[in-house]
């Protein structure tokens, strides 16, 4: 029966393979840069869940419009208190080998996650999953936490407290399913391509470190008859300069990143080929609360009021950056509009003048200047976006030196207690909620508060935002607690990103959205 | 011959071992590790990385550890292509490398070595200076310019060749890159081969051949270019180790999958066992290739000896 069934997959696999060969459409699709693995429970980054997204399908998944959707689970209920999702399966959702996908699947990939040794960098996320932390940590048998089969087709998940952003959670790679006979049979060796079995619209066909990943269309996914394109090429292309060339060549039919120095040539080669558009992520600059000269907010306020944004967004960035007054980008979910810092709308000029006011009154004179070391990894904007601060900064009075480190240098000075006064950094959110932003300025994060921000208040605006289920009071928390955050300058928000595409006009079904997502299933090419 | 050939491969052991230690040792000292993410990871999860890759064990304990793998010719695993071992890695990428280099070196010493006969025997005339003139520009204009120039006038303008990618290794995708390796070594080459072949041209030997009436063909080709070559032969020694193990910048620029990329990423990534094995591979490639210049130069001149 068993290998009758494998020479009928085979079969039909063939028969794909031919078939697609008459008129195969072929998405090469550029992506900034090679996975480390394709194991979704050990990834991390945005470059890895864009090939992960096609390969694997989760609880939920996105439209092509970044909006959530159901995914394995046609729908699902929530308890009144808010704590007890049950999960109800489509009954068409199979594996790339033709087997369901079950409840146990999701139990078991969800248990390896949370399993310490498995080493999963981005476990954390899934924390409001009842007894998940304390697995992860090792304190608690992984059996215990809160995801239950009830049978094939119902999965129940039990959080720890109401978590309104739950289900955008299950949308992240690493709440994707893994095969468990393969991964019980093969180990870490499971996502090699003779080895893996995926359940999204594509599987994977070759991974060639450097060159391409190359990814077929999967024939027994539940939509596969809407799917358009027969393999998706993902290039890693590091340099993005060659990248567009090989675009404007016509060889790259998208790429998810330009080369900003060359923004001008840009606009004007591809006009509406190339996409600019909000994204969820904030680019700020982390200050030392812990320095004696820096621990003053008023201080710190004033440093953020001569910042010019307009210029940094337009002149330096080149119009791809949005000035930002605020912690929380635009457009989030679960949030009315962000809070803002009290002087955005005041002139730069004013501000100046004000600033300058605020850095007397501390005692700071052209004799006496406040001298600040800004920090940034290795990057040609991130350098001239120092640059530009520091000539600002020289306007106030306040003298400014650069220092550049790569970026694994940088990020470990960041977080091991690194003796720095202003650092670079940037936020990309996870998921659309302000909790997902303003939880880097809470006391006991201490791997992303880098500037080691203590309030009491602000905490307590938290704690108790995260226990409120009713959505619109406890968007109304979350943005005093912004207030709050903002008021006492812990990091000087500076730009909002925007995603930056190429997307060639032979290109149909790609929509620019907030999460800048766009799963390859959506995507049609005139060839 | 042979017991010569085995002296040297018998003494590039200790050289070989000093390169490793001091190497292995020497890229711990940068700050960060290959798990440092912007987003820190739990204690637990750290620890357990780390036992995985027996980062938990003290120094000089790794140390042993990686030098016994060594020793069985395993690299180890890569740190950062988690998918992969090193041998993996390279299995797939050093092939590539050196076909590419292979293939522009030749072409260099063709080339290169016509160009350079042809200025010598024009010596001071408009075939010489612009000959010299052109390897001049080839020596000096960097190959992180040459390459995007070729892309966008061969790729991207004219539309005849890919502007990057590998697929496999289709003659096209290799046109491009291989003239971008080969330019400036075709410049040195023309240059070293003019200077050492005027030279030659004007020494005794030669002007004895002439006397003796022999063609003008035997005496470029047998007398004159046998001596004239010997420079070019010690500077494609060290030139073709390093053209044979990649080129990290065309690499990136075209989109092949060589080993040199292999040499940046291991060093951003904190990617110890790449770092390393990388280190091993070019060294290896410099310490034979010395012993290959060593025994052409045998060859070609008489007065050199292996005793």
């Amino acid at each position: 029966m068993n290998s009758l069934r494998t020479t009928a997959i085979a079969t039909l696999l063939l028969a794909a393979t031919s078939l697609g060969q008459a008129n195969a459409t072929t998405y090469n699709r550029g992506n900034s840069a090679d996975p480390e693995t394709l194991d979704q429970h050990k990834t991390s980054t945005t470059y890895e869940s864009v090939i992960l997204r096609d390969l694997y399908e989760g609880l939920v998944t996105y439209s092509a419009d970044g909006k959530l959707v159901p995914g394995v689970a046609k729908s699902y209920e929530l308890s009144k208190d808010g704590l007890v999702y049950t999960f109800h399966f489509r009954d068409d959702a199979k594996w790339s080998n033709g087997e369901p996908v079950v409840a146990g699947d999701f139990v078991f990939s969800f248990r390896r996650i949370l399993t310490p040794e498995t080493g999963a960098k981005y476990a954390t996320v899934l924390y409001p999953i009842k007894n998940a932390e304390a697995a992860a940590t090792g304190k608690m048998d992984v059996k215990e936490i809160g995801v239950k089969a009830i049978d094939d087709k119902t999965l129940q998940i039990t959080l720890n407290a109401p978590t309104p952003y739950f289900i955008g959670l299950l949308a992240h790679q690493s709440a994707l399913p893994v095969y468990p006979a393969t991964v019980k049979k093969y180990g870490s060796d499971f996502v090699r391509p003779e080895h893996i079995v995926t359940n999204g619209a594509f599987t994977l066909k070759s991974f060639v470190p450097n060159d391409a990943i190359t990814a077929v269309k999967n024939p027994y996914f539940h939509d596969a008859d809407t799917v358009r394109i027969d393999a998706v090429k993902y290039y890693p292309t590091e340099d993005r300069s060659a990248a567009m060339r090989r675009f404007e060549a016509g060889e790259l039919d998208t790429n998810n990143d330009v080369p900003l120095e060359q923004i001008d040539y840009l606009k004007e080669t591809f006009k509406d080929q190339f996409h600019v558009a909000p994204y969820l992520g904030t680019y700020y600059y982390a200050i030392n609360t812990q320095k004696e000269k820096l621990a003053d907010a008023d201080v710190r306020r004033a440093l953020s009021m001569a910042i010019d944004r307009d210029y940094l967004a337009e002149d330096i960035w080149g119009g791809t950056m949005v000035a930002a007054y605020s912690f929380v980008p635009p457009g989030i979910a679960n949030y009315d509009s962000p809070a803002r810092t009290s002087w955005a709308d005041m002139d730069i000029l004013d501000r100046e003048d004000k600033a300058r006011e605020i850095l007397e009154s501390k005692g700071y004179t052209p004799a006496h200047p406040l001298k600040i070391e800004i920090r940034y990894n290795t990057s040609e904007n991130h350098k001239n976006t120092a640059v530009a601060i520091a000539d600002m900064w020289k306007n106030i009075g306040v003298e400014a030196t650069l220092l550049n480190t790569d970026a694994k240098t940088h990020y470990a000075n960041l977080r091991d207690g690194g003796d720095f006064d202003v650092a670079r950094a940037g936020w990309i959110g996870d998921y659309s909620d302000p909790q997902n932003f303003l939880f880097l300025g809470l006391s006991d994060n201490k791997g992303l508060n880098y500037a080691k921000y203590n309030n009491p208040a602000f905490d307590a605006v938290m704690a108790k935002a995260a226990k409120t289920v009713d959505l619109k009071e406890r968007a109304k928390l979350l943005k005093q607690a912004e207030e709050m955050y903002l008021n006492d300058v812990p990091n000087i928000s500076l730009l909002y990103y925007s995603s930056k595409n190429l997307v060639s006009n032979k290109v149909h079904g790609f929509k620019d959205n907030l999460l800048d997502v766009h799963l390859s299933r959506y995507i049609s090419i005139d060839r | 011959m042979l017991r010569y050939v085995t002296g040297r491969l018998l003494s590039a052991i200790p050289t070989l071992f000093l390169i490793i230690t001091i190497s292995f040792f020497l890229i711990r000292v940068a700050p960060g590790g290959p798990f440092d993410l912007e987003r820190p990871l739990e204690a637990k999860v750290m620890e357990n990385l780390n036992k995985i890759y027996n980062l938990d064990k003290s120094l000089p304990e790794q140390y042993l550890l990686y030098l016994k793998s060594v020793l069985h010719g395993d690299f180890g695993p890569s740190f950062f292509f988690r998918d992969f071992s090193i041998n993996e890695l390279f299995a797939k990428s050093l092939p590539i490398s050196m076909q590419l280099g292979l293939t522009a070196l030749t072409l260099a010493l063709i080339v290169g070595g016509i160009l350079g006969i042809t200025a010598a025997l024009r010596q001071n005339h408009s075939v010489d200076y612009s000959v010299m003139a052109a390897a001049t520009l080839g020596v000096t204009i960097p190959n992180f310019v040459v390459a995007p120039c070729l892309t966008l006038v061969f790729g991207v303008w004219l539309g005849w060749l890919p502007v990057g990618g590998w697929e496999g290794g289709k003659f096209v995708n290799a046109v491009l890159p291989v003239i971008t390796l080969a330019l400036p070594q075709v410049a040195v080459v023309a240059r070293l081969t003019r200077g050492s072949m005027i030279e030659a041209l004007r020494s005794n030997h030669v002007r004895t051949a002439r006397a003796y009436g022999l063609s003008g063909y035997t005496i470029i080709v047998v007398h004159a270019l046998r001596g004239a070559i010997l420079p070019v032969v010690s500077y494609l020694g060290p030139a073709a180790a390093a053209l044979l193990t990649g080129s990290v910048v065309i690499e990136t620029i075209f989109g092949i999958p060589g080993i040199g990329r292999y040499f940046v990423q291991g060093a951003l990534n904190r990617d110890y066992t790449l770092v390393m094995g990388t280190v091993v591979v070019v060294a290896c490639f410099v310490i034979i290739f010395n012993i290959i210049v060593d025994l052409v130069y045998a060859l070609l001149d008489p007065r050199v000896r292996f005793d």
